[in-house]
């Protein structure tokens, strides 16, 4: 009862889901697009698991005095917080996504700022981890090394003063060794998601249940 | 009460940015301040673009079959929420599996479509493509070759079920070039990206402070 009837249910859904995509017609013909539906509200929920995870775990840290303790406390302030003017905004014009709305007032001053900031500030960590791993030290290190240089070089005005023809270099590395690499990759990674979905549809993997 | 928010944003810009001298209270503050906003933020934003209008909404305009078949993945939601109780946990499997099943399903017929069979007939180009000059047949014929190989190259490399020697050393061997220029044009894309959001933020930071 634990394990089987998980196992039947991803069977028939992910045998249903290939059954409709070859059998295009009523009743099976939106049945892709009805499950996609469903996974959206069953992912809904599980935001209120995860919310309820991350309020367990900093009043536990609070309650308990654990090192830090105190930032749990701005950390639910600013939960509630978006929280509240969320709901509130909600009521009072019918979707919190309202320009006016105090949530939006959240969204654009503090987490639009908060955001752009923590990516800006890891400019700094790529380039100070670069600085440690990118050493000419092999020929396919040196490719990577001068394929982001002249990359870097692309994008910024200097690099045309140095030479005019870097931006229409780091173009083309970017639109064909790049390209071929990526889509190497890209291919090798979704012929290995087929086969992966294949052993779960099976029922051959089973790790998802434990 | 837009001035304030525009010093609420700057000051929480400064607090990030204070992690360059180091690890400092001002960056504990803002950082979990950051935590909290975003997951309440995710929670509004899935419950008014998903839940709301799907479930809801939805159980309210349908009549008939179409509304009653709405009672299915909320029961599978409420399923999730099982979790809370131990000794009922277990019945959270059959959501997960339910979501299991589509990603699965899905990954055999619509990424084969829409992933797989594109890219590879982006792959299979002409090698030799005839442009309306000699040099812009050459460039052409030249990049499609680049593709070709660097695609066919890059999949060698990641083929580990024969030893790679002879045709296939060869052939890793140039996957790994093509590998190595790939990531190194990634990141100096990425490290660029950053730094014109680093530059965003600090010509923020100037207009605020009066000083641009």
């Amino acid at each position: 009862m634990k394990r089987e009837v998980p196992i039947i249910i991803t069977f028939l859904t992910g045998f249903l889901c290939v059954i409709a995509f070859f059998i295009p017609h009523p009743p099976l013909g939106d049945l892709q697009q009805r499950f996609l539906v469903w996974y959206a509200i069953v992912y809904g929920f599980t935001m209120v698991l995860g919310l309820d995870s991350l309020l367990k775990y900093n009043v536990k840290k609070i309650t308990q005095r654990k090192e830090g303790w105190q930032y749990s406390y701005v950390l639910l302030f600013g939960l509630a917080l978006v929280l509240v003017t969320g709901f509130q905004s909600w009521l009072k014009y019918g979707t919190p996504f309202e320009l006016r709305s105090s949530f939006m007032y959240c969204y654009i001053h503090i987490i639009v700022p908060l955001q752009a900031t923590m990516f800006a500030l890891l400019a700094f960590f790529i380039s100070s981890a670069a600085y440690r791993a990118f050493r000419a030290r092999t020929f396919e290190a040196t490719l990577l090394l001068v394929a982001a240089a002249i990359v870097m070089l692309g994008r910024v005005p200097i690099g045309k003063m140095i030479w005019s023809e870097i931006p229409v270099v780091s173009d083309w590395l970017l639109n064909i060794p790049q390209l071929a690499a990526k889509r190497g990759i890209q291919i090798g990674v979704y012929l290995g998601g087929v086969v992966m979905s294949l052993r779960i549809i099976l029922g051959i993997e089973r790790t998802y249940l434990t | 009460m837009n001035l304030l928010g525009t010093w609420i944003a700057a000051g929480l810009t400064v607090a990030i940015l204070s992690f360059l001298y180091r690890d400092n209270p001002f960056y504990k503050f803002a950082e979990h301040l950051f935590v909290g906003v975003s997951a309440g933020y995710w929670v509004i934003y899935i419950w008014a673009f998903d839940v709301k209008p799907m479930l809801i909404d939805e159980f309210l305009r349908q009549a008939g079959v179409e509304k009653w078949l709405l009672i299915i993945p909320a029961v599978f939601g409420v399923m999730m929420l099982m979790r809370w109780v131990p000794r009922t946990a277990w019945i959270s499997r059959w959501p997960i599996s339910f979501t299991v099943g589509i990603a699965a399903g899905l990954a055999l017929t619509a990424q084969v479509q829409g992933y797989i069979i594109p890219q590879i007939q982006a792959t299979l180009l002409p090698l030799v493509s005839i442009g309306k000059t000699t040099s812009e047949t050459i460039a052409r014929s030249f990049n499609n070759i680049m593709i070709f190989v660097g695609v066919v190259c890059a999949l060698l490399f990641f083929y580990f079920s024969r030893e790679h020697k002879g045709a296939l050393k060869v052939g890793s061997k140039v996957g790994i070039i093509f590998l190595m220029i790939g990531f190194g044009a990634s990141f100096g894309y990425t490290v660029m990206a950053r730094i014109s959001l680093l530059i965003g933020r600090l010509t923020f930071l100037l207009q605020v402070f009066g000083l641009r």
